[in-house]
């Protein structure tokens, strides 16, 4: 079982197992995809409207180019907030379900489990922002004809194994503090979506939370999402942007890990491995 | 699975295989959250425990609600780190060969836990996998061992919600059973159940033993429960083991003719009277 393969197979019970429970709550997933794509069809209309608003008369391709700025942003944003929320919620998910101790004793080592989280994860994260892409283009015209897409998949993937990091970093909230714990991961959460530059270019921040949105890796894949999307900027273009991701990555991920590790053991000295109620 | 474990305990030694579960001095201390409006007092949920389990039997730990029972049964499952003693599974110690342990165990709790709205299938087959059965193989002894438990074949793709409690504590059973697990830790695996049930439990139980070669640490608070299916029993009060035998050699032993009574003599108090009546097991 020590094999690779093994490992895979373990990891993939988790994968099925997410497959499994969003068929079973295929409504809430209907509802989460009927917000998501009401969501950023919203900021699509917002830019839509940005002249009207404004009071003024905005050159038509100008306003194309702010309404795909914008749906980068929000649907980029769609994709890494979902990975985190679900990661974040591996640990209380499982405690509300009453099966998280059962997981924990399960001749499973930690980083196998997580790594299964972290593919269905992807896949349903992955499934949602075409979804929705899908959706918005129905009602709003989206000019991709030069964008560069092989850029802008590279900078997703990297913005993926940037988030899983910081997510299993923020699962360890509700291995420590049961009752509270997910409300802080939400919070984390909140912080990075207003410092990233989603809506809007991080120069309009406060200096103090320009400082914040240089650790956010979704600051970097937004910007790079924007230049290879907008003005079709090849791999070679966004590395600039890529390569901090990347780093995020490359740290948060071991970091990560390590801090669940060590938070399963206090979890366990201190009786907090266990269902709610 | 069943045959990669046996294997890797062939490494241990005579000794080791004939000991299932060795507990020494086990002790753990509840203690209340520092910080802002933390209160209570520490509690001394198991205090020097020190317990053996031979391979292949069964063993009854009774107790009133609040002994340590189930806090004791969480430390022997890897849940719960002890803060001193210590405890060998087949000869591997339950911090250091934690993974080695999880492949020898498995644990049916007094709450049915499983994914509410996924089918008793969809729960036994990823609970399958994560102990390495492929669900080719698991489908066929899943089918055989709910059955055995008198589940009716045609409720396994119902979500679990819909089963009533006493299915859904059998389909517990069941999913410890599909792992073939070497020791089979049991926290009051019948509470709750109708009489039937509990029989049919009971008959499984022996039957695994029996055919399977599983040692079986069982805690319950069932007096009947305890003389029927254990071949020795432990009593646990605030803590403390305070008795420990056959049903047989503790009534010679305390001069009565009952559990119910050595039950008394050793604790002081009824097997329905709970433990934590001021502030847990112990308080320190």
């Amino acid at each position: 079982m020590a094999t690779i393969g093994g490992q895979l197979g373990l990891a993939y019970a988790f994968v099925e197992r997410e497959v499994a429970l969003s068929k079973r709550y295929w409504a809430w997933e209907l509802v989460w995809l009927v917000y998501g794509v009401v969501t950023s069809l919203s900021v699509a209309y917002i830019g839509l409207a940005a002249p009207t608003i404004a009071g003024g008369v905005a050159d038509p391709a100008a306003v194309s180019r702010f309404v795909l700025y914008l749906l980068v942003g929000t649907i980029t944003w769609r994709f890494l907030g979902l990975i985190f929320e679900q990661m974040g919620e591996t640990i209380a998910w499982e405690r509300w379900e009453g099966t998280i101790e059962y997981t924990f004793m399960a001749p499973v080592p930690r980083l196998t489990h997580l790594v299964g989280m972290c593919g269905a994860t992807l896949v349903r994260a992955l499934g949602f922002s075409v979804a929705i892409l899908a959706a918005v283009t129905l009602f709003v015209p989206v000019d991709l004809s030069h964008a560069d897409i092989a850029a802008a998949l590279v900078l997703l993937a990297t913005g993926a194994v940037a988030f899983i990091g910081l997510a299993i970093g923020s699962a360890v909230f509700p291995l420590l503090w049961t009752e509270k714990g997910l409300q802080m991961a939400y919070i984390v959460q909140a912080v990075v979506l207003l410092v990233s530059g989603v809506y809007y270019p991080t120069s309009v921040l406060p200096v103090w939370m320009q400082a914040l949105s240089v650790v956010s890796p979704a600051t970097y894949v937004i910007r790079g999402m924007r230049a290879a999307l907008l003005d079709g900027a090849d791999v070679a273009a966004v590395w600039p942007d890529l390569w901090p991701a990347l780093l995020v990555g490359a740290i948060s991920i071991p970091v990560g890990l390590r801090v669940f590790l060590w938070a399963e053991r206090h979890a366990k000295r201190t009786g907090r491995l266990k269902r709610s109620g | 699975m069943a045959i990669e474990i046996r294997e890797t305990t062939r490494d241990q030694t005579r000794a080791d295989l004939r000991i299932a579960l060795e507990a020494c001095a086990v002790r753990k201390i509840f203690r209340p959250a520092r910080g802002l409006g933390a209160g209570g007092v520490a509690v001394r949920a198991v205090d020097d425990v020190s317990l053996t389990v031979r391979r292949g039997e069964i063993y009854g730990l009774l107790g009133a609600n609040g002994s340590g029972k189930s806090t004791l049964i969480r430390v022997f499952s890897t849940l719960l780190t002890a803060d001193a003693g210590e405890v060998r599974i087949f000869g591997y110690d339950i911090v250091r060969d934690e993974l080695a342990v999880k492949r020898l165990i498995n644990r049916v709790s007094v709450e049915a836990s499983f994914f509410k709205k996924l089918s008793a299938m969809e729960n036994l087959i990823y609970a399958g996998r994560l102990y390495g059965v492929a669900p080719d193989e698991a489908r066929p002894k899943i089918r055989e061992i709910l059955r055995r438990l008198g589940i009716d074949p045609r409720r396994v793709s119902e979500p679990l919600e819909k089963l009533s409690r006493g299915m859904q504590q059998k389909i517990a059973i069941a999913r410890a059973f599909l792992t073939s697990p070497m020791l089979l830790l049991l926290d009051e695996p019948t509470t709750g159940l109708d009489i039937r049930s509990k029989r049919e439990v009971q008959t499984f139980v022996r039957d695994l033993r029996d055919e399977h070669d599983a040692t079986i640490l069982l805690t319950t608070h069932d007096l009947d429960e305890a003389a029927r299916l254990a071949d020795r029993i432990g009593i646990l009060h605030q803590g403390r083991l305070v008795a420990e035998g056959s049903a047989s050699e503790l009534c010679a032993r305390h001069g009565t003719g009952s559990l119910e009574e050595v039950f008394m003599t050793v604790t002081g108090r009824r097997l329905d009277e709970s433990d934590d009546t001021g502030g847990g097991a112990g308080t320190e």
